[in-house]
């Protein structure tokens, strides 16, 4: 699955669009993900995941700031995403489904906060670089 | 995520086994994938699936040729299998998940037949592979 010059750009809008809310769409992604499917929290035991929880935040900022990073390397998302890659592979773990769970969240995130802004264009090239992100974080597993 | 030369070297030589009953192997992975997973039969409205049919024993062979066709190219599977890819993508849009289902009713297949050469680095190398071969079908979906 590649992405076209028009999936490209259509990221990139959507994050200039996203701009510096990015962090808290992090967040609310996560806690949407947690509530909608509880066995993701496995990965958290040592998190409060309570609302509003400092941790959550915190987490989702990452989160956040990853896919901003894809976003602006969106020719070579597997070296701007080299190392997370390699961290999933060896460390986290997290099981290939999950990427999809919180790349679902994400996506009903932007479309809740920018309702004109996810075309069904412009949701289908988000959706794809959301898969390609899942994807690079998993290449390394095996 | 790549094969490695091991990886490619144990599929190489499994298949120069499973070469020699590939349409029987063939025929009872679509067996079990009916089977087991029941849902896959609506691809096939059009066949007659009960044990031993000659439609089942010739898409077997198929989809047999195809993968064989893939081990002789391992270096270079998206480039060997670039029509069937088309054809997944514009024409049979089977979805994605199924192909999960066949490789793993084509593993069970080989494991019962070969015993002794379905180690574990084996079925992980095999594993791997089809997983390649899957998803060089379904990259060109969108």
């Amino acid at each position: 699955m590649v992405l076209s010059s028009a999936d490209k750009s259509n990221v990139k809008g959507v994050f200039a669009k996203i701009g510096g809310h990015a962090e808290e769409y992090g967040a609310e992604t996560l806690e949407r993900m947690f509530a909608t499917y509880p066995q993701t929290k496995t990965y958290f035991p040592h998190f409060d995941l309570g609302k509003g929880s400092a941790q959550v935040k915190g987490h989702g900022k990452k989160v956040a700031a990853a896919l901003v990073e894809a976003a602006n390397h969106v020719d070579d998302i597997a070296g701007a995403l080299s190392k997370l890659s390699d961290l999933h592979a060896q460390k986290l773990r997290v099981d290939p489904v999950n990427f999809k769970l919180l790349g679902q969240c994400f996506l009903a995130v932007v479309a809740s906060h920018n309702p004109a802004l996810l075309t069904p264009e412009v949701h289908a090239s988000l959706d794809k670089f959301l898969c390609a992100v899942g994807t690079v974080l998993t290449a390394k597993y095996r | 995520m790549t094969l490695t030369q091991a990886e490619k070297a144990a599929v190489v030589t499994i298949w120069a086994k499973v070469a020699t009953q590939a349409d029987a192997i063939g025929a009872e992975s679509l067996e079990r994938l009916f089977s087991s997973y029941p849902q896959t039969k609506t691809y096939f409205p059009h066949f007659d699936l009960s044990q031993g049919s000659a439609q089942l024993r010739g898409h077997g062979s198929k989809v047999m040729n195809a993968v064989g066709e893939a081990v002789k190219h391992v270096d270079d599977i998206r480039g060997a299998l670039a029509k069937l890819s088309e054809l997944h993508a514009y024409v049979l849009r089977v979805d994605p998940v199924n192909f999960k289902l066949l490789s793993h009713c084509i593993l069970c297949s080989v494991a019962a037949r070969y015993p002794s050469d379905f180690t574990p680095e084996v079925h992980a190398a095999w594993d791997k592979f089809l997983s390649s071969v899957s998803s060089v079908l379904t990259e060109k979906y969108r």
